[in-house]
Parts: C-alpha cells; sequence; structure tokens
C-alpha cells in the first residue's frame, strides 16, 4: 500500500517536471484546450439561458379564442359548456381584467400602465387531448363557429419552432462536445509523443530493466489527466468571463423590455462534469500516444 | 542444484529482416553459478545471443530456457517480471543523463516497488561496491569512461539478480580499468552469481579462465 502510493507520487512528480520542463508550450496547450471546452459549454449555457427566457412557454398545443364583446356570465357559460366535451382536456378562462393582470405580472406593466383603457377581451385557452395537429384544428373551427368568438388562434407553429430550434441547438452542442472532445484527445495525444521522443532513453532502459508497461505510462496519463483538467479549468473560467461580460448588456436589454433577467451560469454539477469529461479526455489521449510508442518499442 | 542448466540454448537460429543470419544452430548449456566469456570477432553474434537470453530479441527457430521459462515464447506481459532477475551491462551503458548517479541506480528498485530507506541503503551498498559512493550525486556525464561503465554495473546488481549478462563491459576500457571490472565480476561470481560476459579479448579471458564459448560468424566454434 505505502509502495504503491509511492509510486503513484513519485508518477505526479515526473509528471509536475514535465509541466515545469516546458512551461510556455504547456500553457498554450492548456489555452488551445480552454477553448475547445468553451465553445460546447458556452453553447450549452447560452441554449439553457435561452430556454429559461422562454420560460413560461409550455411546449403544448393549446387553442386560444378571444370573445367578441359579451358580458363575462356569457363567456364562462361557452367555457364551461367546452369543458364537457369529450376531446378537451381543460377549459381556462380569462377574464378582461385577469388578462392585464397577466400581462402586468410578466414583467410587461409599463406597457399595461400605458394603455388608456383594458383593450384584452375575455379568452378560452382549451387544451385538446389530443395533441394533433387534426384534433387542433378540429377544434378550433368547432370554436370558431360559436357567434360569440371573435378569433381563434391555433398557436401550434411558433412553439414547435422554438422547440425544433432548440432542439437544433441541443445538437450543435452534442455534436461539438464530440468534435472538440475528440480535438481535446487529440491535442493531449500530440503534446505526449513529444514528452515521449524527449525520454525515449529513458523509456528504453526502463523496459529493458523490468519495467511494466503500466509502470511507463503512468506518468504520462498523469500529465495528461492534470493538463485536460486545467484545460477543463481555463474552458470554465473562459465561459465564466464571457457571461460577466455579457450580464450587463443582457440586464439592460431585459430592462429595455421593463423586465429582469439574471443571466445562468454553470452549476456546479455541470462544472464537475465539465472537468471530469475534460481530464478523461486527456487521460484517454496519453494512453494512446504511450500505447503506440510502446508496441512500436518492441 | 538441479540437473537442469541455468541456460539452455538449443539449436538456436536468428535470421534478421532482409536474410542476415546473426545466429546458426546454437547449443549450448549455462550453470548455475558459471562464469561463462562468449568471444568472437566482432559481428560473430556475442550481442545477439546475450540479447536473445535476455528476451530482448526472439530467435527465429530453437529454443532457450532460462530458469525453466521458454524465454522465446514468453508473453509480453511476462517479459518486465523476469527481466528484473536478470542485471544487463550494456557495451554503451545506458545510462540516463538526466539524473542523477544515485537515482540511475535506484531506478531498478523503483520499478520493483523498493523505496524510502530501504532502497537508498541497497543503492549505496551498490555504488559501494563499484567504488563510486562518493559520487552519487554527480551526473553520470560528469564520469569518465570507466566510471560510467562501473555505474552500469551498480544498476545491474543493485536488484541482487542471479544472473548478470555483460555486453563488451571492457570494450573501451584501458587494461588496468578493465582489470577493476573483471576482478569485480570474479567477486560477485564467488557469491554465487551466474555471469555471461561478451569481449573479444583474449588476455582477460586467459587471465580469469571459466567456461568460454566461441562464435564466428554465427556459428559456434568447438
Amino acid at each position: 500500500m505505502k509502495a504503491w502510493l509511492a509510486h503513484h507520487l513519485h508518477s505526479l512528480k515526473i509528471a509536475a517536471e514535465q509541466f515545469r520542463a516546458a512551461p510556455v508550450a504547456t500553457l498554450f496547450t492548456i489555452l488551445v484546450i480552454g477553448v475547445a471546452v468553451s465553445l460546447p459549454a458556452g453553447l450549452y449555457v447560452l441554449l439553457g439561458n435561452l430556454e429559461r427566457a422562454a420560460g413560461g412557454v409550455k411546449p403544448q398545443a393549446e387553442v386560444t379564442a378571444f370573445f367578441k364583446e359579451v358580458d363575462e356570465t356569457k363567456a364562462r357559460a361557452l367555457a364551461a359548456s367546452l369543458k364537457k366535451r369529450v376531446d378537451v382536456a381543460d377549459v381556462q378562462f380569462v377574464s378582461k381584467t385577469d388578462g392585464i393582470q397577466r400581462l402586468e405580472s410578466a414583467g410587461l406593466a409599463e406597457v399595461a400602465l400605458g394603455l388608456p383603457e383594458n383593450p384584452l377581451p375575455h379568452t378560452l385557452v382549451l387544451t385538446p387531448k389530443e395533441a394533433t395537429p387534426e384534433a387542433l384544428e378540429a377544434l378550433a373551427a368547432e370554436v370558431k363557429s360559436n357567434p360569440d368568438i371573435e378569433r381563434v388562434l391555433v398557436d401550434t407553429d411558433w412553439i414547435k419552432r422554438l422547440a425544433a430550434l432548440m432542439q437544433l441547438g441541443r445538437d450543435l452542442v452534442g455534436m461539438l462536445i464530440v468534435v472538440l472532445g475528440v480535438a481535446l484527445a487529440a491535442i493531449t495525444a500530440n503534446t505526449i509523443r513529444l514528452q515521449i521522443y524527449a525520454q525515449e532513453d529513458a523509456i528504453e532502459v526502463a523496459r529493458l530493466i523490468g519495467a511494466t508497461d503500466r509502470f511507463i505510462r503512468r506518468p504520462f496519463l498523469y500529465f495528461g489527466g492534470i493538463q485536460g483538467l486545467v484545460g477543463g479549468l481555463a474552458g470554465w473560467s473562459l465561459v465564466i468571463a464571457g457571461g460577466l461580460l455579457l450580464e450587463s448588456s443582457v440586464a439592460q436589454v431585459a430592462a429595455a423590455y421593463g423586465s429582469q433577467f439574471l443571466l445562468a451560469g454553470l452549476s456546479l454539477q455541470e462544472t464537475g462534469l465539465l472537468l471530469l469529461f475534460s481530464s478523461m479526455l486527456g487521460w484517454l489521449g496519453a494512453y494512446f500516444a504511450v500505447g503506440r510508442a510502446l508496441r512500436q518499442g518492441d | 542444484m538441479s540437473a537442469q542448466p541455468l541456460i539452455e540454448i538449443s539449436e538456436v537460429t536468428k535470421r534478421y529482416p532482409g536474410g542476415h543470419e546473426a545466429l546458426s544452430n546454437i547449443s549450448l548449456g549455462i550453470e548455475q553459478g558459471e562464469m561463462v566469456f562468449l568471444t568472437g570477432h566482432s559481428g560473430a553474434g556475442k550481442s545477439t545471443l546475450l540479447k536473445l537470453i535476455a528476451a530482448i530479441e526472439r530467435p527465429t527457430s530453437g529454443h532457450i530456457i532460462v530458469n525453466g521459462q521458454n524465454v522465446g515464447r514468453m508473453k509480453r506481459p511476462a517479459l518486465p517480471f523476469f527481466r528484473r532477475n536478470i542485471g544487463l551491462i550494456f557495451q554503451d551503458h545506458k545510462l540516463l543523463y538526466d539524473r542523477s548517479v544515485f537515482d540511475n541506480v535506484l531506478m531498478p528498485l523503483h520499478i520493483q516497488g523498493v523505496i524510502g530507506n530501504d532502497a537508498a541503503r541497497r543503492v549505496r551498498a551498490a555504488l559501494d561496491k563499484v567504488g563510486l559512493l562518493n559520487k552519487e550525486r554527480a551526473r553520470p556525464i560528469t564520469l569518465s569512461g570507466g566510471e560510467q561503465q562501473r555505474l552500469c554495473i551498480a544498476r545491474a546488481i543493485v536488484s541482487r539478480p542471479a544472473l548478470v549478462l555483460a555486453d563488451e563491459p571492457t570494450a573501451n576500457l584501458d587494461d588496468a580499468y578493465a582489470r577493476d571490472i573483471m576482478d569485480m565480476f570474479r567477486a560477485f561470481n564467488e557469491v554465487g552469481v551466474t555471469l555471461v560476459i561478451s569481449t573479444h579479448d583474449q588476455d582477460l579471458i586467459n587471465r580469469y579462465g571459466g567456461h568460454k564459448v566461441t562464435l564466428a560468424y554465427g556459428k559456434q566454434v568447438v
């Protein structure tokens, strides 16, 4: 156990010596890894914030019906009768006054205050049991035939578009993770390859006097892993720095809409995952580079 | 000891890619505790034979048994553990110039998981045997040729192997240094270490005697 620990400490020491031997080169490599990490991480954060901004919107199929100028009891009666239908899951009645209150609480108080009188009609929000476009269209047509209804909105399109855009963003993040993950491993493998060149003699002698592959590999693995970890930290810092830079302008935009919006960064778990991922890729790159060198030595 | 020799070489041929035959049909047994001289002109196959015994290279045909293990068929993961029982001394020393004399000798122990005071004591004992104890902090590059060869010997014996293979250990040394080194080998032999030493120096062999194997153009001269 003590010998095992000493082995690992020694490997760490050798890895640290490698850092010291080429500080500038290592720094540049870490920077490159940082940029590679920050791209998918940054996009991920951006996407998370967009999703949050689009917040209250449920990606759900709804039919919205606006009444003509009718009094509230009549409107409520229609809502109640619609609720009894088998193809309707839920009916929400939003009266004129409810509507203006919602507008205010949505952060558009100034807009609401600027209006001379409440221009909003009574509104019905219908959720059909089936969320297929056909069911929606059928329900919409039915509601529209009622003489008290002014206009019917089937607002599925933009929800679909938003969901599709978000999905596109997520796919993009996934793609970037794969591409830049491979790049990260390759960058590490290349650094390690150069180190192996510089240490060919030591590796040859170690093998001749009975070092196992694992023994030879270990310091390089440590180096790759630590470089990945530090690179991951650099990437994380880039994302956080970017967030801080954008924060004030985002706040300004939000303020211009009479709203408040705080940019969210990466959570502790996400940060941990990011660092784990970048260390593992560094480790992997080192593993391949050393494995190749060991096979060539045979 | 047992009836089986420590090293048994039967009908070994080594052909390198390109067709050059470095060894042809060599058969030879080396007993435990022997001091064997491999001799012959340069290119006769002395180094190749040593490399085959240490499993650095594999025979094209025939087999080599060392300590009951078939070296030519040994699996890759078993090689390091096999080599730990052999002290290797190289003609070109193969010292590491980026670390001290002490650290060079420490390397085999470290590889075998010997650490701390125990390791330091053994390193100093090995350095003491070859007369380099006062140079433990020096870099190998600052040592003379004879001292570098002795350092290589210290590294080979620090893990107390039962078998030492030395490839032209006295090649580039003047006579006094060469005798120094041979005296050391004889001292190891006296405590039971089996030695296989390749050399083309006939005077040395005549002076130290022992089992002599002569090679010429890859063939055994009887």
